[in-house]
């Protein structure tokens, strides 16, 4: 157990950051000023301004409450859909196990991102609907490794013990199977929250995912894709953003995973 | 290999994209409005027309008619019109193939050369200093967003040091070989990057449980030199896993190219798809999605395939 602080301790501070955000923005997120429009680096705007006179910092800080939350939210989804999906898989008879796993496969051969991209031009979600499509599309992995835990667990004496007493299946699942999973769901969680902030970002980039001006480190990027040249510093701090929240859960997945 | 086994895995492989066929269209149709939802909120487009739209596109029918009527038109090359151009989408989606393999082929190219000689040297001096430096820089390389990362080395390479053009596939009036690679290097290497980290990754832990082996042993034992060792035997049994791994995230990379494609203007499918999106061209969405996941089943099977082949333990 003294291996799991390093991964919480990540996602608490993300947290954190998320939701003091707002406070520690120096300006508000839509405040335009005119005069100091594309303005470089300075000592009143760290990271400068934007095309509208916005300040990029606070824009950052507030994308920060939204692609974090979205992230966190998106892979509590997939990892819940995933592990009911891998403990009904891994527990049931052959044939709901392999229409299970099937749907599985077919769902990690469709290319994740694009079928994403797609399925939001069309529906054009709102930020809770962003949450939900972001999930669906993330739950295979966890799928696979749950119902691969499951099965290791089944032929051991435990399980069919309590089968043999009687105890109903769900009962088995949610008292037998579900405490010993925890360590492989967590690896997979800090995984997922990874994975769904670049989903989200790589939506918003394209123009598909969190709609201005709600500010998002996706958006800010497909916002500065066309001043890049002139005013880089539009472009590289949100991505720098994206890139440093993303190293962080990363490596702390992999703390968890040795 | 017997082809008994060839006709089962293939023959495997047909209900798989059946359901991922119909996994897509339900998608696709499930949305509120259906494909012609965003005609419906044109102030331009009357209710008339798009009722016209729906009848001259079978979009009346029942959902299983039209699904059954798609599914026979994919099969059999019959791809529909695009949206934008009324051209068909089969020729559309065909004449972008060359550029995405150009770009692909060169990626995987970049991604093993540097993939291969680290992940051998990683797994030989565990924790050595190149291991840890290594290790740092591959958690990175999957932590960047493709689209970032092409924008600042679009920024860095093409703006500020002009070395290389910031997009398109080549110049205007055409140009020769070196004009083609100097369009080539940078989103080849924006696309190359993440695979290149998460295959490093793959063969030092793949290459490291190969060298804990017995027969490993038994030829350091022998006094065969370090470097046959690790190249003549320890690589040789890493790279059939490592291969199978590469030829999956080679089918993943025509579809991940879309990142790369739209941030560099590259005309590939990539390049394609985001321009449908952007028009909602709805037949060629489809043909995209359908098409990228063919080819992840596909290259599946091949994988498969040539694991067994080449593996004299797995050959039944």
């Amino acid at each position: 157990m003294t291996r799991r602080p390093a991964g919480s301790a990540t996602i608490v501070a993300l947290v954190l950051v998320a939701a003091i955000a707002p406070w520690l923005a120096p300006y508000a997120p839509d405040a335009v000023d005119l005069a100091l429009r594309r303005a470089a680096p300075s000592a009143g705007h760290w990271f400068g301004t934007d095309d509208l006179g916005r300040d990029v910092l606070t824009r950052a800080l507030h994308g920060a409450r939204i692609s974090i939350a979205i992230g966190l939210l998106a892979a509590a989804t997939s990892v819940a859909l995933g592990a009911v999906i891998g403990l009904v898989a891994g527990s049931s008879r052959r044939g709901v196990d392999a229409v299970l796993m099937r749907v599985t496969d077919a769902m990690l051969s469709i290319p994740r991102l694009p079928l994403l991209m797609t399925v939001a031009a069309i529906l054009q979600p709102s930020v809770p609907l962003l949450v939900l499509l972001v999930g669906m599309v993330g739950w295979m992995e966890t799928a696979r490794v749950v119902r691969a835990e499951v099965l290791s667990l089944v032929p051991r004496g435990f399980v069919e013990a309590a089968r043999a007493l009687g105890v109903a299946p769900t009962r088995v699942i949610l008292r037998h199977l579900v405490p010993n999973i925890t360590g492989v769901l967590a690896v997979s969680a800090t995984l997922a929250v990874g994975r769904s902030i670049l989903m989200e970002s790589a939506l918003s980039f394209f123009g598909v995912g969190v709609q201005p001006p709600t500010a998002s480190w996706g958006n800010m990027l497909y916002q500065a894709q066309a001043v890049m040249t002139t005013e880089p510093w539009v472009a590289l701090f949100p991505g720098a953003a994206i890139f440093v929240t993303v190293l962080l859960v990363n490596r702390a997945g992999e703390q968890l995973q040795r | 290999m017997s082809t008994m086994l060839v006709v089962r895995r293939v023959a495997q492989a047909i209900p798989l994209l059946l359901l991922l066929s119909v996994l897509i269209f339900a998608l696709l149709h499930a949305a509120p409005g259906g494909p012609l939802a965003i005609y419906l909120e044109n102030p331009n487009v009357r209710p008339a027309d798009i009722e016209r739209l729906k009848v001259s596109l079978g979009l009346d029918r029942p959902l299983p008619v039209q699904y059954l009527a798609w599914l026979r038109g994919f099969v059999t090359g019959d791809w529909g019109f695009s949206f934008t151009d009324g051209r068909p989408v089969v020729t559309r989606i065909a004449e972008r193939i060359p550029a995405t393999l150009e770009l692909v082929s060169a990626s995987l190219a970049v991604a093993l050369l540097a993939a291969i000689p680290v992940g051998v040297i990683t797994a030989v001096r565990k924790r050595a200093v190149v291991d840890r430096v290594t290790a740092a820089l591959t958690v990175a390389g999957i932590s960047l967003p493709a689209f970032w990362l092409g924008l600042l080395l679009q920024l860095v390479f093409a703006v500020w040091l002009g070395w290389a053009p910031s997009s398109g596939r080549s110049s205007l009036l055409g140009g020769g070989l070196g004009d083609r690679l100097a369009h080539l290097v940078l989103p080849a290497t924006t696309l190359a990057v993440l695979h290149a980290a998460a295959w490093t990754r793959y063969l030092r832990s793949a290459m490291g449980e190969v060298l804990l082996q017995r027969f490993v042993l038994a030829a350091r034992g022998r006094g065969v030199p370090a470097r046959q060792v690790h190249y003549r035997h320890a690589l040789r049994n890493a790279l059939l896993p490592f291969f199978t791994v590469v030829m999956l995230d080679a089918a993943i990379m025509v579809s991940g190219a879309v990142m790369t494609e739209s941030v560099f203007a590259w005309p590939g499918l990539g390049g394609l798809f985001t321009e449908a999106l952007a028009r909602r061209d709805y037949t060629v969405l489809m043909a995209f999605l359908m098409l990228s996941s063919v080819v992840v089943v596909v290259m599946n099977l091949l994988a498969d395939l040539a694991a067994r082949w080449l593996d004299p333990r797995v050959r039944a």
